[in-house]
């Protein structure tokens, strides 16, 4: 239990991190793109600002995801014992193909552009931007193949590939990637747009910061309906392959035809049955088998076999209602841009409150995903149980507290951090934008930003 | 040997991946060693010279700590991979040094960029963090690693000794720390380099004497592969070597700084000739070994269909990860100077 504890922390504490890399990377070629294309010096500044955090963010991932690597060992020998025959080529192919490709490149992109070629510096960003989503790739893959096993063939209880294709390109597996590409997309979109809407209020004025929230509102604002689209499609790919948990995501304790859309109850596990029901008839049939009255087989089918309840229900719901937060705020921003060409304060602090929703979304999804496939840790082969350590709960437990300390305290100073930095940007801005490109440089700028923040202060 | 006969058509694999695996070790010892020395080396106190050798110290590093860091990731993974029972057998035997060793990891990696990013009034603390974090990932290293040698023996003399071997690690990766920035640096702080390099080497030499007498004294299996004959004669020109090394870099770095800065690499290419041979050293005393007189790589390794998969990705991938590891260095190559971003 306490290993499982460590793992879920661990593992979500990792996620938060590249889910905003993979999308943040391409966004960053995009504004480089954008710099060669008009030599428009507002979007290097706008790539230089948005580098840092990249370069934040990469560095805490990174660190988490050493984490990880080691903790397939410690916390789960059985998981490797059964199914490394799979996992471990997958993962392999995932540090040589993706982290080397990433770490190499980032130093180039990071501190490299008065050293290489304007063109080397681009390439390096985009070869940084191509390892992150392979390594997405690999991952998505692996965890796609534990929700919906294929091509192997178990002998002695060990699982034995026989169709690499199938493996990779398991029944779940494009879902599972689109779906998380576009989460990644989104929790970038609304980050960058809560930080560029934050450095407006506070009086920054210039067109770097203004060209980034408009790019992010427009993105979020095309994105969103996509994943919508893209998530459904998800939905009825796990209602083939894995209809347990769609039973516990929909709250459906009996099969039934005709199942109504639950927007709000309470499960009970020990009654086997929901209170407080606030429904919409028939509409989860619809939506599920596109037949008013579908057949979705309900809880009891898989008696004993199935995920807790409510977790995965109560997450479902709060992925689909940040959703459509995210839906209607990214939407109301791209009309104020498109028509109005100026944001309204009360839409920009929204703006600001919404700056890690897409975070929120991702989590909730991964619960319901992750939660909704137990007792198993890969479907139908092997349970969680099976693959648990043997080492002291005492051991754990220690390990664990230092963890979730650790975890709890990077959280902490890397929200701060941005919202420093983004102060520390419109400073420069406000006092001398010429200085503003100077800000990225390392320890002066540390000093010209104290000399400078008293003018500042005074003013 | 009869493991080495059994379905001897598949033996090759298991020997292709664990000299992979080592290798990866030994470039991670070199490289994040380095790294992890330097932090190891930064200067406390507040002082405005300190926090200017400090920042000079970290930018030497900057570009290239995190890839060097993918090696450890490498090796832990192709472990995984090749040799999961190792991996679990040997990780849940280290299991609390190993939390402590990511703590470690973790802390020096946030503060690394953290400190340019957190209002200046905290980038002290965030150096400090930045230190505490390689001492101890670095003094972790050299416990797990003496654990390691003395099969996870539980007795005091075996403690101790993986308390020496931390501390041996540690000076070792102080002198290849010392070395780089020998390397990599000019003026005061060169020579403030030079000086470190001079005790962490007279210290890596010690520990390196203590560590081979403690395991051939623990061991007759392995005293025999070293002490009997004809093995001993490959065993004094290594010693000779090894002097012959010790002294002239300690005269080199006495000297330093030299004019035109001329040798300014020796004491690192020492460093990695050093680190190879001790590596080399323990592979050829362990052999067959994965986990010490417990599970051979043979017994160890995975199924041959998914080793042979990941083969021929690493023989495709591993040159290319070489090739623009060596554009990376070359970018940044030459002294270190400001970092800007």
């Amino acid at each position: 239990m306490l290993s499982r504890i460590q793992f879920a922390a661990n593992i979500s504490f990792h996620i938060l991190f590249p889910t905003i890399n993979i999308a943040l990377c391409w966004i960053l070629v995009f504004f480089k793109w954008r710099y060669n294309r008009t030599q428009d010096d507002a979007w290097l500044r706008v790539y230089r600002f948005w580098v840092r955090i990249f370069a934040l963010t990469f560095a805490i991932g990174v660190v988490s995801g050493i984490t990880m690597s080691f903790q397939f060992g410690t916390n789960w020998p059985g998981y490797m014992e059964k199914v490394g025959n799979i996992a471990g080529p997958l993962l392999g192919y995932e540090v040589m193909t993706a982290f080397f490709l990433e770490a190499s490149f980032l130093s180039i992109m990071l501190f490299g552009m008065d050293r290489v070629s304007n063109r080397v510096h681009t390439i390096a960003t985009l070869l940084v931007a191509v390892g992150t989503s392979l390594s997405a790739f690999w991952i998505l893959v692996l965890n796609s193949w534990m929700q919906t096993p294929a091509g192997f063939e178990m002998i002695d209880g060990v699982a034995h590939v026989t169709s690499w294709s199938e493996v990779v390109f398991n029944p779940s597996m494009p879902y599972r990637l689109a779906h998380m590409l576009l989460a990644s997309a989104l929790t970038a979109a609304f980050l960058i747009a809560g930080i560029s809407a934050y450095r407006l209020i506070k009086g920054d004025q210039k067109s770097s910061v203004k060209y980034a929230l408009n790019f992010a509102v427009l993105l979020a604002a095309i994105l969103m309906p996509l994943q919508a689209f893209v998530g459904d499609l998800h939905g009825l790919n796990t209602f083939e392959h894995q209809p347990a948990k769609v039973a516990a995501m929909e709250g459906v304790w009996q099969t039934e035809r005709g199942a109504p859309l639950l927007l709000f109850a309470v499960p009970d596990e020990t009654e086997r049955t929901n209170h407080f029901e606030v429904a919409i008839p028939n509409l989860a049939s619809l939506i599920l088998t596109h037949e008013i009255d579908g057949e979705i087989r309900g809880l009891d089918e898989f008696k004993g076999e199935h995920a807790p309840v409510a977790p995965v229900f109560y997450s479902f719901r709060l992925m689909i209602g940040i959703g459509l937060l995210m839906l209607a705020l990214a939407w109301l921003a791209s009309y104020q841009f498109v028509y109005k060409k100026r944001y309204p304060t009360w839409l920009l602090k929204t703006t600001v409150a919404m700056t890690f929703s897409g975070w929120i979304a991702t989590l909730a999804g991964w619960y319901v995903t992750e939660i909704g496939r137990q007792p198993y840790l890969v479907s139908g082969v092997l349970t969680t149980e099976e693959a648990a350590t043997g080492i002291a709960p005492e051991n754990i437990a220690l390990s664990l507290t230092l963890y979730l300390l650790v975890y709890g305290f990077l959280l902490i100073a890397y929200i701060k951090t941005l919202f420093v930095m983004a102060d520390r940007a419109v400073k420069l801005e406000a006092t001398n934008p010429k200085l503003a490109d100077m800000q990225q440089a390392d320890s002066p700028s540390e000093d010209l930003n104290e000399k400078l923040s008293t003018p500042v202060s005074a003013q | 040997m009869e493991f080495v006969t059994e379905s001897s058509t598949v033996n090759w694999l298991p020997m292709v991946f664990i000299a992979l695996m080592g290798l990866s070790f030994l470039v991670y010892a070199i490289l994040d060693g380095y790294d992890l020395g330097v932090g190891v080396l930064l200067p406390t106190d507040k002082a405005a010279a300190n926090q200017a050798a400090r920042d000079k110290m970290i930018y030497s590093i900057g570009p290239f700590w995190d890839a060097n860091e993918t090696w450890l990731v490498l090796a832990i993974g192709l472990m995984l991979i090749a040799f999961p029972k190792a991996h679990s057998i040997v990780l849940q035997a280290l299991y609390l040094p190993t939390a402590l060793m990511l703590f470690g990891l973790i802390l020096r990696g946030v503060s690394f960029d953290f400190r340019t990013k957190a209002p200046s009034k905290d980038k002290h603390k965030w150096d400090l963090a930045f230190k505490a974090g390689s001492l101890i990932a670095t003094l972790c290293q050299g416990y797990m690693l003496g654990r390691y040698v003395t099969a996870f023996d539980t007795s005091t003399a075996a403690t101790l000794f993986a308390l020496l071997s931390a501390i041996c690690v540690t000076a070792g990766y102080c002198y290849v720390g010392s070395a780089w920035l020998v390397m990599k640096t000019e003026g005061e702080l060169q020579k403030r380099s030079a000086k470190w390099a001079i005790w962490s080497n007279r210290f890596m030499a010690l520990g390196i004497v203590a560590v081979c007498i403690a395991n051939l004294s623990i061991d007759p299996v392995i005293a025999d592969k070293w002490l009997g004959f004809p093995q001993v004669f490959i065993l004094i020109p290594l010693v000779m070597l090894f002097g012959f090394m010790f002294v002239t870099v300690e005269l080199y770095l006495r000297k330093v700084p030299m004019a035109d800065d001329f040798g300014c690499w020796y004491p690192f290419v020492c460093a990695i000739i050093i680190f190879t041979l001790c590596f080399c050293g323990l592979a050829y005393s362990f052999y067959p070994y994965i986990v010490p007189n417990q599970l051979t790589i043979f017994e160890a390794a995975s199924a041959p269909a998914s080793l042979l998969v990941i083969f021929w990705g690493a023989v495709i991938v591993l040159p290319v990860i070489i090739g623009y590891t060596i554009f990376a260095y070359k970018v940044f190559w030459g002294k270190t100077s400001q970092l800007n971003y």
